[in-house]
């Protein structure tokens, strides 16, 4: 038999999201940035799938009783657009911190090392 | 065309326009001064706009602003009613000063400064005037994608490393907001703000849990904005880190979450939403208070001036919540008031900060006793006026809001906690700032090298005055803004004047849409739902 259309999309959706929050709680910033688009993934599928699932059905209003809900997809395309600006910004500011820091880890130093002051007087 | 119907865009339109100006006109050094003054400008007149939004409002009129005459729930709404221009007039309070203060030099300390901070005022004001759900998430993502640059100005080591974990965790509750704000629309059909009032009430049964299940998940997005503890640890590392302007800036964003959980849980799924009604209630309250104390804990506990002030930010953000659990008129009266005042003082806390650092010697803004500063009598009184105000000493602002909290917690069953809660948390909010008043100011180490700078500049005393005084001013004119923010709570509460005004084609009712989707039924296929206002099929 095979698995409905629900099914296969449901549990994609949870193992796109598990591996994204997965990635997301590593220290090292380049997993970190993957985990951020796959949870991306996961959530413009999620917010597709929230118009329901149709098949066969136009986005359009016509004399028929069925539409596939077009809000749902104009949504995604919004959320697509905006996940894509920030994860390369997200990207550039990783490097530069790299760049900055001399390590590409999230705490800004290695771990096991000690935490550096870039000058005397605290943060600033 | 009258400019005045189109008063509610404004706030919006004239930061956008005024960004690509500067843009334009690039951040090369020659065109500093010019890009100062149109940056000024442009606040100037957007605080124009929005106390005439003020104004309007406080006659009692919901103004909708259709975008492109689409009619709401099928278009985009911009909705003004009292608390909405309350919001905008305090983000140009804020903006005004703050703009002056950065234009003394911060922003020649990196690039474009001033296009970002229109960015930020739009997204600012989009995020209070919007009325429907995904346009939120975008005026959030505008005023985020501003802040994260604005968060990272100036470079250096820490603010790269801090604005990281800034971004990524934004990015994570971004995430969030769309997974809340799709459980939402596929369950109710709409993300009009009063459309979601009106069907909320509507739903039940297991759809119902699961509709709660996306306001909750909408309540860690805007916890986590507003810092409402567990969420709020990213807060203090992040306002210590950036420049004094940038944090300023940022006191009003916290308050972007508390507008939305106001709007979204205050109202949406406050009282009369059915089965849904009161959602967050059990949560809201004990996890605002739990915020006011661990507020005023890492606020004694703070190592330099910049990381007390946001935790004393954390603590306002408790209690303004607090306030807002307690779910009645008065207590969002009694929030509202107090959130204009610490929004205000806190800006200006960050400010003085500075000030107050670079007339220290070596440590800076580090509480730690150092040579002294160079005009100890100005600064002193200044940061007296403010920690007296923070604490809630009378007659200052920060006194009446807590009272009118008080008064308003009442009578209600957590009434003993919240005035507990309050009151400590008042009292120790006034010893943190009593503590760093005096290390900053009379344990003065004459075996330090005295500083060499002399007096700050006129500009920046004047802009960090300007927040102070704005903030007395509330307590001159503490019976008008009372009956304002009072008649604001009581329109808030009124679902159903917002719905009617907002969807007067179906009387305020449930607007005639094809969502939300059931099943097909088997059999004869039903009639098309969706009709025009004269009835025909469209």
């Amino acid at each position: 038999m095979m698995p409905s259309l629900e099914f296969l999309l449901a549990s994609g959706i949870g193992f796109v999201t598990a591996a994204g929050i997965y990635l997301l709680l590593r220290g090292r910033s380049f997993p970190v940035v993957l985990g951020l688009c796959m949870l991306g993934y996961g959530v413009n599928v999620f917010i597709f799938t929230m118009g329901r699932l149709w098949t066969g059905v136009p986005p359009i209003l016509k004399a028929g009783p069925d539409v596939a809900d077009p809000l749902p997809q104009a949504l995604v395309l919004t959320a697509i657009v905006i996940g894509f600006a920030t994860t390369g910004f997200v990207i550039e500011l990783a490097l530069r911190s790299r760049h900055d820091a001399g390590t590409d880890h999230v705490d800004g130093h290695e771990p096991g090392q000690p935490k550096p002051h870039d000058h005397e007087g605290g943060p600033r | 065309m009258n400019l005045a119907q189109h008063l509610p865009i404004l706030p919006v339109l004239v930061p956008a326009i005024t960004a690509v100006l500067l843009l334009l006109l690039g951040d090369a050094d020659e065109q500093r001064a010019w890009a100062r003054r149109l940056a000024l400008a442009s606040a100037l007149l957007g605080a124009v706009f929005a106390f005439q939004l003020v104004d309007l409002a406080g006659s009692g009129v919901l103004t909708v602003y259709r975008l492109g005459e689409w009619p709401a729930p099928f278009g985009i709404v911009l909705v003004v009613d009292r608390l909405s221009a309350l919001m905008l007039a305090l983000s140009a309070a804020v903006a005004l000063p703050v703009l002056m203060y950065a234009s003394g030099g911060w922003d020649a300390k990196g690039r474009h400064f001033h296009a970002l901070f229109q960015f930020q005022l739009m997204g600012l004001n989009g995020a209070f005037l919007t009325g429907d759900l995904f346009n939120l998430f975008v005026f959030f993502e505008v005023l985020l994608i501003a802040s994260y640059v604005l968060m990272t100005h100036g470079l250096g080591r820490e603010r790269l490393r801090v604005g990281t974990h800034y971004v990524v965790l934004n990015l994570a509750a971004s995430a969030l907001f769309l997974v809340g704000m799709a459980l939402m629309y596929g369950l109710t059909g709409t993300l009009n703000l009063a459309d979601l009032a009106v069907r909320v009430p509507r739903i039940e049964g297991g759809e119902a849990s699961l509709l709660q299940a996306g306001a909750l998940l909408l309540l860690v997005v805007f916890g986590f904005k507003a810092a409402l503890v567990p969420l709020a640890m990213w807060l203090p590392a992040t306002y210590a880190a950036a420049s004094a302007p940038v944090a300023a800036l940022f006191a009003i964003m916290t308050k972007v979450g508390v507008y939305a959980i106001w709007r979204i849980h205050g109202v949406v799924f406050g009282a009369d939403a059915g089965a849904s009604a009161f959602t967050v209630q059990p949560i809201l309250l004990p996890l605002a208070l739990a915020t006011c104390v661990v507020g005023v804990l890492g606020a004694l506990a703070a190592h330099s001036m910049p990381r007390l002030i946001a935790w004393l930010t954390v603590a306002s953000v408790g209690t303004i919540v607090a306030a807002i659990g307690l779910f009645s008129a008065a207590a969002w009266s009694a929030a509202m008031y107090y959130l204009v005042n610490s929004t205000l003082v806190i800006a200006g806390m960050f400010l003085l900060a500075e000030l107050v650092a670079t007339q220290r010697g070596r440590m800076a803004d580090r509480l730690e006793p150092c040579s002294p500063v160079a005009q100890p009598v100005l600064l002193g009184l200044m940061l007296l006026l403010a920690a007296a105000s923070n604490a809630g000493l009378p007659p200052l602002p920060g006194f009446v809001g807590k009272l009118m909290l008080l008064q308003a917690a009442a009578g209600h069953p957590w009434a003993v906690a919240v005035w507990t809660v309050v009151l400590v948390v008042g009292f120790f909010t006034l010893v943190g700032l009593a503590r760093a008043g005096s290390i900053l100011f009379w344990a003065v180490r004459p075996d330090m090298p005295a500083n060499t700078v002399g007096g700050s500049p006129p500009r920046l005393l004047a802009a960090t005055l300007a927040l102070l005084v704005m903030s007395v001013l509330l307590s001159v004119w503490a019976a008008p803004i009372q009956r304002y923010t009072a008649a604001a709570a009581a329109q808030l509460q009124d679902r159903d004047a917002y719905s009617r005004a907002v969807l007067p084609e179906s009387g305020g009712t449930e607007a005639q849409t094809t969502r939300p989707y059931r099943i097909p039924q088997p059999g004869p296929p039903p009639p098309l739902p969706l009709t025009d206002t004269n009835g025909a099929p469209r």
